[in-house]
């Protein structure tokens, strides 16, 4: 499988997923319109990879289209664990900033995931 | 009558308005406004979490006028198609108000849900947030209804709205959201 890299704009974030050590990163802002086009090449690479993974989700800010699309890839998560595989997902958030904190506790209890939540050290 | 822009502007000055707009909510539309609303609130020397919880909600109730354009252009016509909003920086919050028209058939439906909204408290809307998260149907744009319970969660007031019937079949909608700073 090949590596998937999406470069950041200020509306949509940076993502890298390497299927070859199962390292994937989300990170930045997460605001499209239609975020269901933008996850697409991340839910289908997701949807042929059967391994361990790493995920870090790195968002200063993320819009409630995206937080579909973020459970969805969560969701493809869950299952390439129930595969046998090891998953872990951090969950970065600032320091003061309590909605992503509580964002990262809504979907902690949604998924059946090791789901750390880290704080940022500004 | 002629306008007279003097006024119109002394009138934004006084009223605190940061920002105001009417007309079509384009993509490339959004992008400037929050860009613009960005760099006022770093020059205004905004603490981080009032810029991030103000942004944050921007986001929400422009993509919310963005997404009910295609379907209020198809209900009501071009005329009715333009929104109005504006963002105001006052002495203990920031204020965004929103305006749009909408079917009164479908005022009624949104006002239940708004409704239903504010009959909950902190812990009873984040039970419903997830719960819309989990189960939710994803519309097309990918909204899905979570937009206005974000907004709600985040503000951490009732939703403050009201539907005008302007015609038998066509209502504006005005929504007022304040974020305390």
């Amino acid at each position: 499988m090949e590596n998937l890299t999406i470069e950041g704009t200020p509306k949509t974030p940076t993502i890298k997923f390497q299927p070859e050590d199962g390292k994937l990163l989300i990170q930045g802002r997460s605001i499209p319109e239609n975020s269901i086009e933008f996850y697409k090449p991340l839910v289908d690479a997701l949807d042929g990879y059967n391994g361990s993974a790493a995920v870090d989700i790195v968002l200063e800010y993320f819009n409630t289209s995206s937080s579909k699309c973020i459970l969805d890839v969560f969701k493809k998560l869950e299952k390439i664990k129930s595969e046998g595989n090891d998953v872990e997902i951090k969950w970065h958030y600032e320091e003061d900033d309590e909605d992503m904190l509580e964002a990262g506790e809504d979907y902690q209890a949604i998924i059946n995931i090791p789901f750390k939540i880290v704080e940022i050290e500004e | 009558m002629d306008i007279n822009i003097y006024d119109f502007y002394n009138r934004m000055g006084r009223d605190n308005i940061l920002l105001s707009f009417k007309g079509n909510v384009t993509s490339e539309l959004l992008t400037s406004v929050l860009q613009i609303m960005e760099s006022k609130m770093e020059r205004l020397n905004e603490p981080s979490r009032v810029k991030k919880k103000v942004y944050n909600i921007l986001v929400e109730a422009l993509q919310n006028l963005h997404h009910h354009m295609d379907k209020t252009f198809e209900e009501l016509g071009a005329e009715f198609n333009t929104v109005i909003f504006m963002i105001a920086k006052m002495d203990t919050h920031y204020s965004i108000c929103t305006g749009n028209y909408i079917k009164t058939a479908n005022a009624e439906k949104l006002e239940s849900r708004l409704a239903k909204i504010n009959s909950l408290d902190k812990e009873e809307l984040k039970a419903h947030y997830k719960e819309v998260l989990n189960n939710g149907m994803m519309s097309e744009k990918g909204g899905g209804g979570l937009g206005m319970i974000d907004i709600a969660r985040k503000s951490g007031q009732k939703l403050d709205y009201s539907f005008q019937v302007v015609g038998g079949d066509l209502s504006f909608y005005s929504l007022n959201i304040k974020i305390a700073q």
